[in-house]
């Protein structure tokens, strides 16, 4: 029952955290700073790790669906099977997973510290709210990378996969064949499907993260505490989300 | 008490407004079955300089929070310039400036930063004149060489100096400082209740001090409050606080080191 009321709790104070950050939406272009500084923060220094994941698992994915279909199966839908799994699951996910962990943890690490070491109550005595210069710039930022570190990671998985798919002696496709079934059977709709789950992970992630860090009590011991929950909390709704938003889509 | 000005001035513009008052009515404050604050009234009048005393964990910063709504009475009410503090427009309508015990400076930040935060973000005036009011800020507390450096390079002394001054360019109307001389040494802790009297005497703002520092209370005050166990036990002059009738009150103030009987053997668990 504890547990049921935190949940609800929690609900409640995010949603409380949106519609405020929301209301401060037309202060956007003045804060173009700090966006942009968000923009480099979320995008730019997470593209390195989601490149190289992406590459492997597109790598690992031509690699496992070659192997199966040295027994049965045509070869030359492999690049249909990277290509379908990148675009419509794994990219997001595994983009949205990544940002959990590096992006939601920093987010929640450097709010909770700037509310246990009272900086957060110095911009409330400002009349500064926090919700206008610490979570918009967060949340736009978001919206607007989100869908470029997916499709990087839908090119790069995509590319992995051909790569194996060619030099592997037991698969051995030529990436005209690979990209040519990719082309042949995928819709944009598949690619765009994956961006819109993207967008919702990462809304979410930065939401949640926002909201763990400033409603931190207590001391540095609470500071990893909230660190650690909102990688958690993240984590659950981006597969929980998973479920819903794919079924919506269908 | 000291005949109260009703104007104060602003430090930058030197315009005259009108010094505002505080006013405590029966506050009580609770965290779960824990009481903060018993009933606590008294009422600072404008252009007052007011320090609350008490020992610690007695429920002096809780109730500074209440003045600038930061929290919410269980019970009572507190009113800055006769509106609800507790109200957020009150921070609009009022400029109000708290200087945090630990400073609460932005870390990220520069000391300039620091202090351009509130002008840039209230638009109060261009980039030109934000410059002009953080160096007058900066220079008022001997800070000009401070103005590029970040927090973690300034000593405990000079983080103090650098809140006063983030709260000095908000031209505030009430200023509220939580224990401006904890951690300071006794040279730095004089130096800080210089700055917040000479502050007081030349801009007249109503000045609210929460300390432990009983020097502080005894030289620059116009009132002092004595806040234990979330109880107001004194409430009076300077000099009427060097011959307390309350046997706490006198033991707070003067307190013997008593070997045979050591007070921490007779606190609770």
């Amino acid at each position: 029952m504890k547990q049921l009321i935190q949940i609800l709790e929690g609900l409640g104070s995010t949603l409380q955290l949106l519609m405020r950050a929301a209301s401060y939406a037309g202060t956007l272009p003045r804060q173009i700073g700090r966006f942009v500084e968000q923009c480099y923060t979320i995008g730019y220094t997470t593209l390195p790790i989601v490149a190289i994941l992406s590459f492997f698992i597109g790598s690992v994915l031509a690699l496992q669906s070659g192997h199966a279909a040295e027994n049965f199966g045509p070869k030359q839908f492999i690049g249909l099977l990277v290509g379908l799994s990148m675009a419509a699951e794994l990219g997001p996910v595994m983009v949205a997973v990544l940002l959990a962990g590096r992006v939601g943890s920093a987010i929640a690490a450097e709010l909770a510290s700037m509310k246990v070491y009272q900086e957060i109550d110095a911009l409330e005595t400002m009349n500064i709210p926090p919700a206008r210069i610490l979570v918009l710039p967060r949340l736009a930022a978001i919206l607007v990378m989100m869908p470029v570190l997916t499709i990087i990671a839908d090119l790069v998985g995509w590319f992995g996969g051909a790569i194996v798919a060619k030099y592997t002696h037991f698969i051995s496709i030529e990436p005209e064949s690979y990209f040519a079934t990719m082309r042949q059977y995928m819709e944009f709709r598949d690619v765009w499907n994956g961006l819109v789950k993207a967008e919702v992970f990462g809304f979410v992630i930065v939401l949640v993260s926002c909201n763990i860090g400033l409603n931190t009590r207590g001391g540095p011991r609470e500071i990893g505490a909230s660190v650690t929950r909102a990688v958690v909390v993240s984590l659950i709704l981006i597969l929980v989300l998973d479920y819903f938003v794919t079924k919506a889509l269908m | 008490m000291a005949e109260a000005p009703s104007t104060t001035r602003n430090p930058f513009t030197h315009v005259e407004t009108p010094a505002v008052g505080v006013a405590v009515e029966d506050l009580c404050k609770s965290f779960g079955t824990f009481e903060v604050l018993k009933h606590v009234s008294f009422s600072v009048a404008p252009g007052e300089i007011f320090v609350l005393m008490g020992p610690s964990g007695s429920g002096k910063s809780v109730l500074l929070k209440h003045i600038v709504g930061l929290e919410l009475p269980s019970s009572g009410r507190v009113t800055v310039d006769n509106r609800d503090a507790a109200a957020e427009e009150t921070r609009e309508q009022v400029r109000m400036a708290l200087v945090f015990q630990a400073g609460a400076l932005f870390n990220s930040m520069t000391v300039y930063d620091n202090l351009a935060l509130y002008p840039r973000e209230h638009r109060i005036a261009d980039e030109a004149g934000i410059r002009e009011k953080v160096m007058r800020a900066l220079q008022i507390l001997s800070l000009e060489n401070a103005a590029e450096k970040f927090p973690s390079e300034l000593s405990g002394g000079m983080k103090k100096r650098v809140a006063i001054a983030r709260a000095l360019v908000m031209e505030p109307q009430l200023m509220l400082y939580d224990e401006p001389t904890s951690e300071l040494d006794p040279v730095m802790s004089a130096t800080i209740a210089e700055i917040i009297a000479t502050l007081k005497d030349q801009y007249r703002v109503t000045t609210i001090v929460v300390s432990h520092d009983r020097d502080l209370a005894l030289n620059i005050s116009d009132r002092v409050g004595i806040l234990m166990g979330g109880e107001l036990l004194f409430l009076g002059t300077p000099a009427e606080l060097r011959t307390p009738t309350d046997p706490r009150v006198a033991d707070f103030l003067n307190p013997k080191i008593d070997l045979q009987n050591p007070r921490f053997k007779k606190l609770e668990t």
